[in-house]
């Protein structure tokens, strides 16, 4: 396929009979301030033509000093901060900070917090899919499947809303468990979001996917090789997408994840097409398990969903490593604690940081057009980048 | 006589301020529906009909910005030559018997070399900005360009064989019920030429919003840009208008009169154009070439030789 849209350019295409011209490259940057960055992630691009020669992406518009900022924070404080950088994973980010002071803690969590806490991951994996799902249509030219996503995010931030009463931050995770009790009915009301979700999500793949156009601009676009996303740390559906099969929730499950069949979802191609694929059955699968979880709680006897913590929280000295597969792939926290109520050192390994590094061996050689549709499937937060 | 004509302009300009304003707002309303979402409706009160009035007042109050880096000249001229020729084109457009602006014995000829220039204000615009993305989709507006005439100009050229005639209402009078499925793939390909050459979604990558930033139109403001997104809804309406004329017999219809059959007609289209542009992603640059080359120009040529030979064998 690559062979062959190769020589179709070299026929009719932009830039034909360019080598035998003297031409001279030019320099564009695309970012800071572009709509295709997400934010302020900026790429300096030299063009030959509309042919790329060589790629750069600049980051750290938007660094915010996190990791600086968890160390003069104690560890409730830590939570508000930490959900912040990847803001489209706010629970997951949550709940790698406290994952990892409990363990630091030696501190069991109520059951009832541990399947609401897998729960509320699942759904929260589920937006920032869909999130990703309208943008990058949007980004090849498709104006309407980000309407149909934003719709079934709001069904299931609905539920969200009601449980933590935000909206993007939730900040419903505590060491220990959870902020609150589970209001009355909510588990019904969440089985329901997810079957409205489930009924629906046909309407949008119907829509983009099986597109002719959208298959041309995107299949055999952007090959990630395996060997690539070792070299450059790349995970999360991205990684999946070229056949690396790695998921921290089967491979290394923590909360309830043990116990449930988390269906891994991988594709062997490696393209822009291949990590679409990938986000749309996560969801499928996502919401598999958030039924999952739904069931499993309707059994789960009356308890508490969090522990009483003393009124200056102390982590013993020592340190640990927690990482979980967020929606965009894995994120660590490495805590060192010097036996004070901040943390000495919180060290924080963001997923989409590594998955954008691959893009200087992705793009040289790409059209411009190609660019933004390489871009747009890395499927990154420019928040999670720049820390 | 010189009372007529100026009735006739006076039809004419009104025609051309109003037509693309309808076909604004009702791209508004119907992209709205079609994505589950209300569009305008504060604007004048009843369902946002007054929006794009609104929206005019508001451009004409913007500042008037010429970038240092532009050329001056190039840079303000620019909006008019990408507005001026779909009004000149109106002129020749019949929409029912007799009611036409001028009855030119070349019309079909002359309106295809005048939609031609209006691509030139975007490569101008392009050029002229100063700015990196103007010039990429500069080139790329000269590229659909100088692909997309071809198709257009060959599958016209069919209907022109078939009437024997080249002025517009000669092929509106000469066109019968039978001629719909022996122009079809004429009127596909007309069709899909002229939406590439409006630099319409799919074919929207000189614009390209999500990677050139609106391309040419960039660096523009206030008026000027106002202008160019007027000549876009202008070209749909010319666009329709032509395909009506050339491939939908025009005037012809049972029943209500023949200036209201053009009309819905030129609606109707209108409606596929913002149909395809919620429903598609765009194209990426090469592969309308390929479109254009691979697949146009060939079934344009088959067309022709298909209108040939009906032409001689049954006629």
């Amino acid at each position: 396929m690559a062979n062959v849209t190769e020589n179709r350019e070299q026929v009719v295409g932009i830039g034909a009979g360019a080598k035998e011209l003297a031409t001279e490259d030019m320099v564009l940057n695309i970012g800071p301030q572009h709509p295709s960055t997400h934010g302020v992630l900026r790429l300096r691009l030299t063009l030959d033509g509309e042919r790329i020669s060589q790629a750069e992406p600049i980051v750290g518009y938007m660094h915010r000093g996190a990791e600086k900022l968890f160390e003069v924070r104690d560890y409730r404080q830590i939570i508000v901060l930490a959900n912040r950088h990847d803001w489209l994973s706010a629970f997951a980010n949550e709940l790698g900070v406290v994952l990892a002071v409990e363990r630091m803690l030696g501190m069991e969590v109520p059951i009832r917090a541990v399947w609401t806490r897998t729960l509320l991951a699942e759904l929260n994996r589920i937006l920032n899919h869909l999130m990703f799902l309208g943008s990058y249509p949007l980004e090849v030219g498709a104006i309407t499947p980000i309407f149909y996503a934003f719709r079934e995010r709001e069904t299931l931030q609905a539920v969200m809303e009601e449980i933590s009463g935000g909206r993007m931050h939730y900040m419903f995770n505590r060491v220990g468990g959870l902020k609150e009790e589970l209001p009355q009915g909510w588990l019904d009301r969440v089985a329901d979001a997810v079957h409205q979700v489930r009924t629906r999500l046909p309407n949008l793949e119907n829509l983009i996917h099986g597109n002719e156009i959208f298959r041309a601009r995107t299949r055999g676009v952007g090959i990630l090789t395996p060997e690539a996303i070792m070299q450059y740390g790349v995970s999360g559906p991205i990684a999946r997408a070229s056949g690396v099969d790695f998921d921290l929730r089967r491979d290394e499950p923590y909360l309830a994840y043990g116990e449930l069949p988390v269906k891994v979802v991988t594709r062997q191609e490696g393209d822009c097409l291949a990590r679409f694929e990938c986000l749309l059955d996560q969801v499928k699968v996502s919401l598999d398990l958030a039924d999952l979880c739904v069931d499993r709680m309707r059994g789960l006897p009356q308890g508490p969903v969090n522990q009483r913590l003393p009124k200056v929280l102390k982590v013993p000295e020592g340190h640990t490593y927690a990482w979980t597969e967020n929606p965009l792939g894995i994120n660590g926290y490495y805590l060192v604690s010097r036996g004070e109520k901040t943390p000495w050192r919180l060290k924080l390994r963001s997923a989409s940081y590594n998955n954008i590094q691959a893009l200087k061996e992705m793009l040289p050689g790409q059209l411009v057009a190609d660019m933004i549709a390489i871009l747009g499937s890395m499927f990154f937060v420019v928040g999670d980048i720049d820390k | 006589m010189t009372l007529d004509l100026v009735l006739r302009i006076a039809l004419i300009v009104g025609a051309f301020l109003l037509l693309p304003l309808i076909v604004g707002q009702t791209e508004h309303k119907v992209m709205a529906h079609m994505q589950a979402r209300l569009g305008p409706m504060y604007a004048g009160r009843f369902h946002g009909w007054a929006q794009l009035i609104a929206d005019g007042v508001k451009f004409m109050q913007k500042e008037d910005v010429v970038p240092a880096a532009a050329d001056r000249r190039v840079f303000t001229l620019a909006p008019a030559v990408a507005l001026v020729p779909y009004l000149v084109v109106l002129v020749v457009i019949p929409v029912g018997p007799g009611l036409v602006g001028r009855d030119l014995d070349a019309g079909l000829f002359f309106v295809l070399a005048v939609m031609g220039v209006g691509v030139l204000g975007a490569v101008m615009a392009g050029w002229s900005s100063g700015n990196k993305y103007s010039v990429l989709g500069g080139m790329r507006a000269a590229a659909q360009l100088t692909s997309y005439e071809l198709p257009l100009v060959l599958a016209a050229s069919s209907v022109a064989m078939a009437a024997g005639t080249l002025s517009l209402p000669g092929i509106v009078s000469a066109w019968q019920w039978w001629w719909l499925p022996w122009q079809a793939i004429g009127m596909v390909v007309f069709f899909i030429a002229g939406l590439a050459e409006l630099r319409r979604p799919p074919f929207d990558m000189p614009i390209a919003e999500s990677e050139l930033i609106m391309g040419p139109f960039t660096e523009y403001t206030g008026i000027r840009f106002a202008l160019f997104m007027l000549s876009e809804y202008a070209g749909i309406v010319v666009l329709s208008a032509l395909t009506t004329v050339l491939f939908l017999g025009g005037w012809h219809g049972p029943l209500l009169p023949g200036v209201v059959w053009t009309l819905v007609k030129i609606f109707i289209l209108a409606f596929i154009v913002i149909w395809v542009r919620v429903s598609y992603p765009r194209l990426r640059e090469d592969q309308l070439q390929r479109l254009a080359w691979a697949w146009l120009v060939p079934l344009a040529l088959l067309q022709l030789a298909l209108t040939g030979v009906v032409k001689v064998a049954f006629l």
